[in-house]
């Protein structure tokens, strides 16, 4: 009951192809804990699972002991689990501030009311502009979301994550694509935004793996081959011959 | 069950004619992503040019000319239109479509007028070729059944067949892969837009001296061919097949028997009102099926999309 | 965040100020003193029909423009709440209510939104191309619906009734033409500060947010599905009250309320005016109306013109009129319209002659096929001019090829203007 997500034999199959073959996984509260693995390996597909995007097979998925079966996205939202996507998923026609403030619209409790304008809401306002400044992009707050570059959009995507107060923070892949600098401003934005929440994420930089996760999962062809703190995983000889050792040969 | 024979012949030329539009439309939706909405007025473009040929050289030549006009000229309003379009959206290209379709509406009425123009069946089938128990069977009617069953196989052989229909097939469920193989996707486009629309051109000609070739043939047929491959099944073409014949034959039959409600509501117990004019529900006591029949495939579409929103045949979501 | 932050955030977030009343202050006075300017019964009845366009057009754009839905079938909306209004009109009239005529366009808002609860109940699970069939199949139900249930459509003829029978209001019973433009300027005021308010509302910025990424609005805890479903309730609402304006106008709805041509008129009029704006549907019922009428008064081929002009606004300005107005917004700013003066005249102007001169060998080709023979006569811009003249074809012709070439000539000149106008000079940002 203490686990903030768990996966117990949890199986995905698309056709004949079994893409998740029995995964278990239970990650604490607070926890930092990231899910590498060779390209293939079902990890955007195990996301995609746990947040409802695809229909799983067989197994179990719970968050805070609640089982999410059946659920749709917006309805695991609410329970307190929210996601950022691979390919940059935002509002491109809408205003920086106005993808913030409507990521905040339903856990401020506003839902589909048609009575009150959000602009006179001080606490919507407030909350936006302070996640904004948490990002960093103040000063881009009144430009459409398409025009930013890709790391201000891969930031504001994991603000738009962030700002619902969701506990369980989900983020696929947050560094794909960026430069070294980019790279070092998103790690820490990630570590400033997701203290005291429990974070799970999709990351093929071993460098930012082993500098943010406080445990690691290797998903290999569909299974868990190993867990556990980042030294153990480094030392299993398991995990360096299926690909650890390869990658890390190659960041060095 | 000499009448029920009739109807069966009529409703299949109505389902097999709206299947040479549908076939061409769920193509192009498939690969495309396009519902074109301006299908149907190509449809209107064949007869009117097979009109115009077989004003001079009479309606065989027209029979394979009009056609390949109309397919090149799709396929220049693929290349310089759609295409153009294509980069703001589907709901643009929507749009772009459905303004093609008031365009070429007012356009035929220039060259041609707004009264029907008299477009006729050649002589040489203009007899009745038999009769069911005094019905007369056009020998038109039989040729419209050929060639239409003829185009139907003809198109089967080439997407089963040919490496073209091949690349063609794996397009309709996987547009991105067959980009990614490195054949010249936008060609393919251009192609099956060209072909689609010479199928509704094929379509006009042979229908337009039946069905009657005015300006506002295209907005008639339009809507029932959209039904059509949204019942059907958008993407798949047995589907469209299926359906086309279903919604030929309801309306058929629709319009050939005159039950009443009055008969359906005092077979099931109710007694009529005692003055039925000034009942509110006189509408519905003197409904009859042929005034419903035109509403029909509307209703059929409505519930399929309710119950069954992927179609009768379809798989892929749109 | 600093006190400076704040100070410049929060009159962008607080409520009413002047600046933001400031347009509908403007657009209330301008209302008020257009039937002085525009005293004539026909003006008024354009105006009257502008309005009602307007309503329409922007209760079209809460779905197009804000929610992403394509409709084909939104005239059932407002065609309906009319119908309802007609007859409630004759109940005055048989004295079973009595109310001030009005409040009548409500009692259209609320038949209108009653049937987009029903409707949309099932039509807005999905958007796109589906949502668009099942508007059209709606639609083009209900449109043939009209010619069954004639106790409610009153089949061919439509129904009619007399708006004159409500309880007066300050003495006023609607008999003139003036009286009915106040009224319909009411609820224009009215009706669009409304909906401007709902695009304001969480349900209207979600509507804005699932348009342009269901999915990801799905992961804020959003179902796209019931956004769209507020978005088109309350559209159906709007378009009723149209409905019962139009009522109260023409005092007859038939089942051209309804059909086809009507939802494809007012997706055009919307288009047109630039779905990206709040505004742009009001542009585009005013230029359209005024099109329509002036386009009516010359030439048969009207609707030609008009098909032409949206193709056209699909393929080059997919932003329509707001959106060409907002393009200016920047170079305005910057101080570099003059830029753009000179290239306009060289390129824009030249295009549009062409234009014209293409739309006169049309009519000229018109005339000479359809006129009687011997008749070869015919008005071209003010000109009498012979459509079998070999002359004024090679002047027309003439005209059209050297407008058109001038543009074309001028277009990489315009090219180049309008990046300048677009480059803030060096040194500022």
């Amino acid at each position: 009951m203490s686990a903030a997500l768990e996966l117990e034999g949890l199986r995905k199959s698309f056709g004949k192809t079994e893409i998740i073959r029995g995964v278990d996984l239970s990650i604490g509260r607070a926890e930092r804990h990231a899910i590498i693995g060779p390209n293939g390996a079902g990890k955007s597909t195990l996301f995609n699972l746990i947040t409802g995007r695809f229909p799983k097979t067989s197994g179990a998925i719970r968050l805070h002991g609640k089982d999410l079966t059946g659920l749709a996205p917006f309805e695991i939202n609410r329970l307190g689990l929210s996601r950022s996507f691979q390919i940059t998923n935002i509002f491109p026609k809408m205003s920086v501030f106005e993808n913030v403030r409507c990521a905040l619209l339903w856990a401020q409790g506003h839902r589909y009311s048609f009575w009150s304008l959000v602009s006179r809401s001080r606490e919507l306002n407030e909350g936006a502009e302070e996640i904004l400044e948490q990002i960093n992009l103040t000063a881009r707050r009144d430009l459409p979301a398409g025009v930013l570059s890709y790391a201000e959009q891969r930031a504001l995507e994991i603000g738009i994550t962030i700002a619902g107060g969701a506990d369980v923070i989900m983020l696929d892949e947050p560094t794909a694509g960026m430069s070294h600098s980019e790279t070092d401003y998103i790690v820490d934005l990630i570590r400033e935004v997701t203290k005291g929440k429990t974070l799970v994420m999709v990351e093929h930089d071993m460098g930012v793996v082993f500098g943010l996760a406080d445990r690691i999962s290797v998903l290999v062809y569909g299974e868990i081959i190993a867990t556990g703190t980042p030294e153990a995983v480094r030392a299993n000889p398991k995990v360096q011959e299926a690909y650890l050792g390869a990658a890390l040969e190659a960041e060095h | 069950m000499d009448l029920v024979l009739v109807n069966l012949i009529d409703g299949l030329v109505t389902g097999l004619l709206l299947f040479m539009l549908s076939s061409g439309l769920t193509l192009i939706f498939s690969m495309m992503g396009v519902l074109n909405f301006a299908h149907a007025s190509f449809y209107m473009l064949g007869a009117y040019f097979a009109y115009q040929i077989s004003k001079s050289v009479g309606f065989w030549p027209g029979l394979l000319i009009a056609p390949l006009i109309v397919g090149v000229l799709g396929a220049l309003v693929e290349r310089y239109g759609l295409r153009r379009v294509h980069k703001y959206g589907h709901v643009p290209e929507l749009i772009f479509t459905f303004g093609l379709a008031l365009l070429i509406e007012e356009i035929v009425q220039f060259f041609w007028g707004r009264a029907q123009v008299p477009f006729l069946a050649p002589e040489a089938l203009n007899f009745a070729l038999f009769s069911i128990s005094g019905n007369a069977i056009p020998a038109y009617k039989v040729f419209m059944i050929f060639i239409s069953m003829a185009i139907f196989i003809g198109l089967l052989l080439v997407l089963t067949k040919s490496r073209v229909g091949l690349i063609i097939q794996a397009a309709l469920s996987h547009p991105q892969t067959v980009e990614t193989l490195g054949h010249n996707v936008p060609l393919i486009f251009m192609g099956v837009f060209g072909v689609g629309t010479a199928l509704a051109g094929v379509a006009g000609v042979i229908a337009g001296p039946v069905l009657g070739t005015f300006p506002g043939m295209a907005i008639v047929l339009g809507s029932i061919v959209f039904v059509t491959i949204v019942v059907g099944g958008l993407g798949s073409l047995w589907g469209a097949l299926v359906a086309s014949l279903l919604i030929g034959w309801v309306t058929t039959f629709a319009a050939s028997y005159n039950v009443g409600m009055m008969d359906v509501l005092t077979g099931l117990g109710f007694t009529p009102p005692e003055d039925l004019s000034e009942s509110l529900f006189r509408d519905i006591w003197s409904l009859t099926l042929p005034q419903v029949g035109p509403i029909l495939p509307y209703l059929l579409m409505v519930m399929v999309l309710v119950f069954r929103p992927y179609g009768l045949f379809g798989k892929r979501d749109v | 965040m600093t006190s400076l932050d704040h100070t410049r955030t929060r009159p962008a977030a607080g409520g009413l100020s002047l600046a933001t009343l400031a347009p509908w202050l403007m657009a209330a006075l301008f209302l008020a003193v257009m039937p002085f300017i525009f005293a004539d019964n026909s003006a008024i009845t354009i105006m009257n029909q502008m309005a009602i366009t307007i309503i329409f057009a922007l209760a079209y754009n809460m779905l197009l423009g804000q929610g992403g839905m394509l409709s084909f079938g939104h005239a059932v909306y407002m065609g309906l709440g009319g119908f309802m209004c007609v007859h409630i009109m004759n109940w005055m009239e048989d004295g079973a209510i009595s109310m001030p005529l009005p409040l009548l366009p409500l009692f259209g808002g609320l038949f209108g939104l009653g049937f987009a609860m029903l409707i949309g109940s099932f039509s807005t699970r999905k958007a796109g191309t589906v949502f668009a069939m099942i508007s059209l199949g709606v639609g083009e139900l209900i449109a043939a619906c009209s010619v069954i249930v004639v106790v409610f459509f009153g089949g061919e003829e439509g129904v009619s009734g007399d708006r004159t029978y409500g309880i007066p209001v300050l003495g006023v019973e609607f008999l003139h033409q003036i009286e009915v433009y106040y009224l319909t300027a009411f609820w224009l005021m009215l009706s669009a500060a409304l909906m401007y308010l709902f695009s304001r509302t969480p349900v209207g910025r979600m509507a804005n947010a699932v348009r342009d990424n269901p999915e990801r609005a799905e992961f804020l805890g959003y179902s796209q599905r019931w956004v769209r479903y507020y978005s088109f309730c309350a559209s159906g609402f709007f378009a009723g009250i149209a409905g019962g304006l139009f009522a109260i106008n023409y005092e007859i709805l038939t089942e051209e309320n309804l059909n086809l041509a009507t939802s494809g008129t007012i997706l055009l009029v919307t288009f047109l005016g630039g779905v990206g704006f709040f505004f742009g549907p009001i542009i585009g019922a005013i230029v359209f109306t005024l099109l329509a009428t002036v386009l009516k008064l010359h030439t048969e081929l009207w609707q030609l013109y008009v098909g032409a002009i949206f193709v056209a606004t699909v393929m080059f300005f997919p932003g329509g009129l707001a959106g060409l107005l907002a393009m200016h917004v920047a170079p305005w700013r910057l101080g570099k319209m003059g830029v753009l003066v000179k290239p306009y005249l060289t390129t824009l102007l030249p295009g549009v002659i062409g234009g014209l001169g293409l739309a006169g060998a049309t009519e000229m080709l018109f005339h000479a096929r359809e006129a009687a023979e011997g008749d070869e006569a015919m008005g071209l811009f003010f000109m009498e001019v012979s459509s079998h003249s070999p002359v004024a074809w090679a002047a027309v012709l003439a005209v059209t090829a050297a407008g058109f070439w001038l543009a074309r000539r001028g277009a990489p000149g315009l090219k180049a203007a309008w990046d300048e106008a677009n480059t803030a000079p060096r040194g500022r940002r």
